[in-house]
């Protein structure tokens, strides 16, 4: 979900009017092409349309040129409605070798457009890539409208008289692409070059070559015979795709990873906290940490851990100290945080932990999605530690999601884990920039002085089962915390039978109690008493939408439920579930909501699954659908 | 330590109302009295002194202090440490651990807490064995040690718990024994050094490893076979009739006859707790041929860690207004109205 207001009528497949255009930009890890891809996105933000993204990238970080592994990827949906999934088939692939094409030429749709960089094909890259013999010419891409341009040519004719190496020039290649492609969508230029400007203000004769790739791509789409009759007719015309509807508001497109700091760092304003955060370098949750390390104005203190496990225990001796305490991962290294998870529930501090979720188990995909820490999240720790679980479904709500989070650790006292993945963390899409006047406050307070009737009970509690936040240094108030089972408000050691069982419920208890902080569950689309529920959670929610108002407007009688708060869960949720004739839950794993809703409500929830690396498309949620309403 | 108020107390004012629960008999009663005798003397503030601990006998520590406390998870502690410091950097923190908390399951947080030098004191009860989980070999046991998980005898050959302090970074290291009344000298030398204060404390487990530390600790032969360093003074044992001096052509340290008070022609080094090469030699001295050296051996400040956070992070905010709204607002930016988007 991005800048259109209104939900229009859902795409259809193979859009020859081009409501919506896919584009994937492909090459090698060396070819820049998740900046062309960026700066294409923002000069598509800029046309008006509304946008998903999803760059894929390698896990290496230079793979050897030229290979199959090597290959990195962006791929873009634009259009003049709204637009919630990065696309199923990309119209236009722009390949910039032969490996590129080799790995992402399937996914386009047929008929769709080719372009590659013919410059690149020769017998060395075809070897690398296993082409025996050059599909360019061999006719076995006849499926597809081709277009081979020699771009590696083209880009050092263009910039010759900047006197750049060879090896310099051609890394200009990639603004050559862009400019193509700006050509191709009638975009304006003019921000990128600014950008260009800016990027190598130290290096001018780099921006000026690269600078004029990108005026020579563009005016080779207005002067070379490429031109005939649309794209879905064989050769090229400028297309401008129609602005979709937005909202009046100031826009920037942000990834997920950039949102959810930007909410982190707003919560903790909102809670009046200084932030710390510990965290341990991890694919893809790195780029919390990045993003935060620019931060301190905002009282935030940063802290590279020797371990994901120092990560954690930082944050909470922060908390202990009165800070708000965050860690982040994915899931390895949340797994390596599960004790310390443990030993903040015990000791009731906040926290929040985030986890950017990968393909697992073990190191599994770290570049790929999945949403396979569910279990983790709400089971994944030793003894009986509930902790309230929050996933975002985009970007745009990965900042909310993360004030919310840290209202919750504070009102409550507790850790509180935030799930987004791979795809969220990565993918940008235009963000309504909220005005932060409009966000709720919830100041903290802590305990400064000793009740006056009676002793100091560090684990007293409020109407929400909350303890009170006591910092070391206040004056007198002096206690212990720590892992052991603590007493019934004096929170002293005590080992006795009948007083574990009335902490174990105490902490069910007050997590549970979250639920009235949250509001109920709300239809993303359709009615309670739908024929067919289709429910998800995290990033799937772009696909399940758009395939749900397909089914919704072609008048079928179909229900789409996104859960945000996965425990506790919405109190509503049981209900809503046990209206609907039928309930299908499509999720990246092997089936984890679908096991936490039958557990908790014993509805016959039936499992979509996928965990191939990558989203669902809307076409494969769109076609379960349709089987089970038949 | 910090700059603070001294304030005035007694040694009740830092007993806690909880029933102490290790064995009678226990080392760890000595050390935990030498802290409660030793916070006024230091003028220590119990409401800004922080103890923290990881797992193990030692780490129940914190529950008999008057202090805030923080019993933590095993080896952890100098993790949880790190973050209330950075917190707040004006705390006293005091970190409880042993040697299986320490350099076993927490070998990597030590490590890194010495070489980033949080301003603490970390007080390493070396005992030699797991006590709480019924007396396994520890890293520090000796070779051929028989415990319940090594009925042949451990084969692994032990850590040097100071050893490992000075190699990962100290700038402090001081060794005591429990029962030692030197120890809450050492305790004072080691609030006094800004940075972390490793202390290693020989601690007699009644009962999986009793006696372990005897051949030094024991009073009676202490005379000969204990060597206590004190900065400025020569490093002389058996009451002054030996002393320890450098071999010039080795490079080793040797044990040298004092005659007649003499230990200036005896060549015997005078003690300076900044000589870093001389601190590696002391740590390394093999107790037998040589006495165990105690008290503190190494005592040489430099910038803590969390000074240099704070300065940075004030360097980086300086001039900065945490304007959130302007935060949103940053990067390339459009405005949508209704004849569509402008930047």
């Amino acid at each position: 979900m991005a800048t259109a207001v209104k939900q229009e009528e859902p795409n259809s497949p193979h859009p020859d009017g081009a409501e919506n255009v896919v584009v994937r930009f492909a090459g090698d890890s060396g070819d820049g092409m998740q900046l062309t891809g960026g700066q294409f996105t923002l000069s598509t933000a800029l046309a008006g349309n509304d946008l998903a993204t999803f760059p894929d990238f390698p896990a290496e970080i230079r793979a050897p040129q030229g290979t199959l592994f090597g290959v990195s990827a962006f791929q873009i949906n634009f259009g003049s409605r709204a637009i919630e999934t990065a696309g199923d088939q990309p119209d236009v692939l722009i390949a910039m070798n032969p490996a590129a094409l080799k790995t992402n030429v399937q996914a386009v749709r047929a008929g769709g457009l080719v372009i590659a960089d013919e410059g690149e094909f020769g017998k060395r890259n075809l070897d690398k890539a296993h082409y025996e013999t050059n599909p360019l010419e061999d006719g076995s891409l006849a499926k597809w409208q081709l277009l081979k341009l020699n771009i590696s040519q083209l880009t050092l004719d263009a910039v010759k008289p900047f006197g750049l190496g060879n090896k310099e020039a051609l890394r200009c290649k990639n603004m050559w692409t862009l400019g193509l492609a700006l050509w191709m969508f009638e975009r304006d230029r003019e921000p990128i070059i600014q950008w260009l400007k800016s990027k190598f203000a130290k290096l001018p004769d780099i921006a000026e070559a690269n600078i004029a790739a990108l005026n020579a791509g563009h005016a080779y789409g207005e002067t070379a015979e490429i031109s005939g009759d649309g794209l879905g007719g064989g050769h090229i015309t400028p297309h401008k795709v129609d602005r979709a509807p937005a909202d009046a508001g100031t826009y920037r497109t942000v990834t997920g990873a950039e949102s959810l700091s930007l909410g982190l760092v707003a919560g903790a304003q909102l809670a009046g906290l200084p932030m710390f955060f510990g965290g341990y370098p991890i694919t893809p949750a790195s780029a919390i940490l990045h993003h935060l390390s620019r931060l301190k104005e905002f009282g935030v203190t940063t802290f590279q851990a020797e371990d994901e496990i120092a990560a954690i225990c930082a944050a909470i001796g922060a908390s202990y100290a009165g800070l708000l305490g965050i860690t982040s991962s994915s899931g390895p290294g949340i797994a390596l945080k599960g004790e310390a998870m443990g030993l903040a529930i015990m000791t009731e501090l906040p926290l929040v932990i985030v986890n950017s979720q990968r393909g697992g188990p073990s190191t599994g995909l770290p570049t790929k999605t999945e949403q396979s820490d569910l279990y983790q999240a709400v089971y994944g720790r030793n003894g009986d530690a509930p902790m309230p679980v929050i996933a975002a479904r985009s970007p745009e709500d990965a900042f909310y999601c993360a004030i919310e989070a840290v209202r919750i650790a504070v009102q409550y006292m507790t850790p509180v884990m935030l799930l987004t993945d791979g795809y969220i963390a990565n993918a940008a899409e235009p963000w309504k920039i909220p005005d932060v006047d409009t966000l709720e406050r919830f100041p903290v307070s802590f305990m400064t002085e000793k009740p006056d009737d009676g002793p100091l009970l560090p684990y007293s509690r409020d109407e929400n089962l909350k303890r009170p936040w006591i910092k070391p240094g206040t004056q007198g108030l002096m206690h212990r915390i720590g892992g052991i089972e603590k007493g019934v408000d004096t929170g002293h050691i005590e080992y006795g039978p009948a007083n574990h069982q009335t902490m174990t419920e105490i902490r069910r208890d007050k997590i549970l109690g979250v639920a009235d902080s949250i509001g109920d569950q709300d239809l993303a689309y359709g009615k309670a008493g739908a024929k067919l529920a289709v429910v998800g959670w995290g990033s799937t929610y772009g696909p399940i939408h758009q395939a749900v108002a397909r089914a919704g407007a072609a008048g079928e009688d179909v229900a789409h439920v996104h859960i945000r708060n996965i425990w506790p869960l919405p109190k509503n949720l049981g209900e809503l579930l046990k209206s609907f004739d039928r309930i299908i839950v499509p999720e990246m794993n092997t089936g984890q909501l679908k096991t936490i809703l039958r557990d908790q409500y014993l509805v016959d929830a039936k499992p979509v699954n996928k965990v191939s690396g990558q989203p669902f498309t809307i076409a494969e949620i769109a076609a379960v659908i349709e089987e089970n309403l038949s | 330590m910090n700059e603070m108020t001294k304030i005035t107390t007694t040694l009740k004012d830092w007993e806690t109302d909880q029933e102490v629960r290790w064995c009678p008999g226990c080392g760890d009663y000595a050390i935990l009295k030498a802290v409660q005798r030793t916070m006024p003397d230091l003028g220590a503030d119990p409401s800004n002194t922080v103890f923290i601990s990881g797992i193990g006998c030692s780490s129940r520590f914190p529950y008999y202090m008057e202090t805030y406390g923080f019993h933590t998870i095993h080896g952890r502690a100098p993790a949880v440490a790190t973050g209330v410091k950075l917190a707040n950097p004006e705390l006293d923190v005091w970190i409880i651990t042993g040697d299986g908390d320490a350099l076993s399951i927490g070998g990597n947080h030590t490590m890194h807490l010495l070489r980033r030098n949080l301003d603490c004191q970390l007080m390493l009860f070396n005992n030699e064995i797991y006590g709480l989980t019924k007396g396994q070999y520890s890293p520090t046991s000796r070779q051929g040690t028989n415990s319940p998980s090594t009925p042949y005898g451990s084969v692994d050959r032990p850590a040097s718990p100071c050893a490992f302090a000075l190699g990962a970074g100290a700038r402090f290291v001081a060794r005591g024994i429990d029962i030692h009344k030197g120890l809450p000298d050492v305790l004072k030398a080691a609030h006094a050094h800004k940075g972390t204060s490793f202390i290693e404390i020989f601690q007699n487990c009644i009962v999986y490893n009793k006696d372990v530390f005897e051949e030094f600790a024991a009073k009676k032969t202490a005379a000969d076979t204990q060597l206590h360093l004190v900065n400025g003074e020569p490093m002389l044992f058996s009451k002054g009739e030996k002393g320890i001096t450098l071999n010039r052509k080795t490079l080793q340290l040797e044990v040298v006859d004092v005659v007649d008070g003499d230990w200036a022609a005896a060549d015997v080094i005078v003690h300076d707790v900044t000589n870093r090469s001389v601190a590696h030699m002391l740590i390394e001295m093999q107790f037998g041929e040589f006495p165990m050296a105690l008290g503190v051996l190494y005592d040489d400040p430099r910038p803590t860690f969390e000074a240099a956070v704070v300065a940075q992070n004030a360097a980086a905010a300086a001039g900065k207004k945490p304007d959130l709204q302007a935060l949103l607002n940053k990067g390339q930016t459009w405005t949508v109205t209704e004849d569509g988007p402008e930047l």
